[in-house]
């Protein structure tokens, strides 16, 4: 599903990060581990086209994202990935539910009022359709993200820190969801973090060397 | 979700500095519509009201109130002038017609005109009711006047002396109504019109039925030419051909106490002394306008700080670059659009307001509910002012880098 060749990164006046070749099949849920500065969010981006590569190859589901113009890879980013970020990741002028619907739209897919609903009560946040952002736990929050990465159903979830801002009961909670909700559409998880309470939840670790 | 909603989204998370930047956009195109409004219907006014009269011959003294006077019928006379020295302007061979006019009294505030029929006809004023004034003290009243002095036909009344309701009344003589005019828009409808004779025969100048004349006036011929004693207050006159514009001011202004006032060129002279004011007021509008524009750039430029990071969520979420530039466009083009058609609408509705609150005379004929081809420059002028704007903060958008902004860089 992944298969990531021969990458490294240099960003401006600093030295190279390289990663290790990786071949993640469908619907495998992995952990990305490795301090910070080891270059888990870049590699993360690498993969889910929020940053150019400067060499080497990222095949996702048989296309290579290097080769893509920049709304091409707008496109598939918007088909084929959902991501969870750490924090901040909702769109405070909206409600909850066009937070949701915010994913198709910026996609230019069907946007589906009964799937909000359906995803929204899979994840316990039946009550919370029409509540304001600001109005949401850190827990509910990280949840009602996760909601919306799920939405589109796309084939990979990329997760860049789920976990870290929640206390241990909302981490177990939320990761639950987070694989639970991912083995049921059979996409493809990829959780980059540092976070040693995921260790035990999920079996495929991808250490990143440390500078 | 739509483009709009989110626009809309954004505009009602920040409802204070939405609200003051439609407001000042508002204000600035309101000023801008009223000055238009009140400008262009004030110069068709004058301009329907000195159509045909080329050049405007009184007593000496200030030509624009001459003007004011005699054909706006806004100001007092300059004095009065000899019907010998009158006679001799219509013998000139540059004048086509003349229109005599004896002016000075009036009623409740409404100027008495003493003249021919040619006066009202100049304005194709024509009868609602009654007929037209032919023997001594029998008027014709205007739409307006009739109106405001619930005078109808057969009614009479007498004149006061002055341009005030509270002049010395001319009680002997009572005038009485035989005809009301239709609204004609113009200042026809303020005014009550009878005969020169009746105007003298209040003022006790002339008596009632004197004999035939043996050289009949060629201005009032009921009374010999060349009289010496009687005058009249001034002449409308037409010219035959356009020689006249420069020969026959000249020739009125040598001749004893008269002056020349040509309508044409003391509007313009008035329109440039009122024109100071109007665009010191326009000014004034463009700098509120240009003050709206400053505020909602730097409105959209300070919420681009706190929303880098939605933007670069929604390129995430496979939103293109031109999507979010046309949001933040939208953004600014939904206020402008927003405080111009308020500002239209408070400006049309301004001018409604003000003009049917008070009743000047000189506000007849103003209407608020007036539209212009201008607007449309305003409408579009305020869809550019609000795609400039936003152009840079659109364009910032449009360079978010997804990446350094997730990643805290």
């Amino acid at each position: 599903m992944i298969k990531v060749t021969n990458q490294a990164y240099q960003y401006a006046g600093s030295k190279s990060i390289s990663f290790p070749d990786l071949e993640i099949a469908k619907g495998t849920h992995g952990l990305l581990l490795g301090d910070s500065g080891s270059g888990k969010t870049t590699l993360l981006h690498l993969i889910g086209g929020l940053l150019r590569s400067q060499k080497g190859k990222i095949e996702v589901n048989g296309f290579d994202l290097t080769m893509l113009q920049e709304n091409e890879l707008d496109r598939f980013r918007g088909k084929h990935f959902g991501f969870v970020f750490q924090k901040n990741h909702l769109i405070a002028a909206l409600s909850v539910e066009r937070n949701l619907l915010a994913a198709p739209f910026f996609a230019d897919q069907y946007q589906d009022a009964e799937r909000v609903g359906v995803v929204l009560q899979q994840l316990g946040l039946e009550g919370k359709r029409n509540a304001k952002v600001h109005s949401l736990s850190q827990g509910q929050a990280q949840r009602v993200a996760i909601a919306r990465a799920l939405i589109n159903r796309p084939e990979v979830i990329l997760a860049d820190e789920p976990t870290s801002a929640l206390d241990d009961t909302n981490c177990d909670k939320v990761i639950k969801l987070l694989m639970e909700s991912c083995m049921e559409q059979g996409a493809t998880l990829l959780v980059a973090t540092h976070d040693q309470r995921l260790r035990k939840n999920m079996p495929h670790h991808y250490q990143l060397r440390d500078l | 979700m739509s483009l709009y909603i989110l626009v809309w989204s954004y505009l009602k998370a920040r409802p204070l500095t939405t609200v003051l930047n439609i407001f000042l956009m508002a204000l600035g195109t309101a000023v801008i519509t009223v000055l238009m409004l009140f400008t262009n219907q004030l110069e068709e006014k004058v301009t329907a009201n000195a159509k045909g009269i080329d050049l405007v011959v009184g007593a000496k003294g200030s030509p624009l109130q001459l003007i004011l006077c005699s054909i706006f019928h806004i100001d007092f006379p300059t004095g009065n002038i000899r019907l010998s020295e009158a006679e001799k302007i219509t013998r000139h061979r540059l004048v086509k017609n003349v229109i005599p006019m004896a002016l000075g009294d009036s009623y409740n505030g409404f100027r008495i005109v003493g003249t021919t029929k040619q006066y009202p006809e100049l304005y194709n004023a024509a009868l609602a009711s009654g007929e037209w004034w032919t023997k001594d003290l029998e008027v014709t009243v205007g739409a307006v006047a009739a109106e405001r002095n619930h005078l109808k036909l057969g009614d009479t009344f007498t004149s006061a002396h002055g341009l005030t309701s509270d002049g010395h009344d001319h009680e002997t003589n009572q005038y009485v109504v035989k005809g009301v005019l239709q609204k004609s828009n113009t200042v026809v409808d303020d005014l009550i019109f009878t005969s020169i004779e009746s105007i003298w025969l209040v003022h006790e100048i002339i008596e009632q039925n004197s004999k035939a004349p043996s050289t009949p006036s060629r201005l009032v011929p009921s009374r010999e030419a060349g009289d010496s004693t009687l005058e009249i207050t001034s002449l409308l006159v037409q010219y035959r051909n356009p020689l006249a514009v420069i020969q026959l001011p000249r020739f009125v202004n040598s001749t004893g106490n008269l002056q020349a006032a040509a309508p044409a060129f003391e509007t313009a002279r008035l329109f440039s002394i009122l024109g100071t004011g109007v665009d010191v007021l326009r000014g004034f509008a463009m700098v509120l306008i240009f003050i709206s524009g400053l505020s909602i750039f730097i409105a959209l430029f300070n919420s681009l700080k706190e929303r880098r990071y939605d933007l670069a969520i929604m390129r995430s979420m496979g939103a293109g670059r031109k999507k979010l530039f046309l949001s933040i466009i939208l953004e600014g083009v939904a206020l402008t659009l927003a405080g111009s058609l308020i500002g239209l609408a408070m400006g049309h509705g301004g001018m409604f307001v003000f003009i049917n609150l008070i009743e000047e005379r000189a506000a007849t004929g103003m209407d608020g509910l007036i539209f212009y081809a201008a607007e449309l420059w305003i409408f579009g002028g305020s869809l550019l002012l609000g795609f400039l704007c936003s152009l840079l903060p659109g364009i910032e958008a449009y360079r978010t880098d997804i990446h350094s902004v997730l990643a805290g860089r």
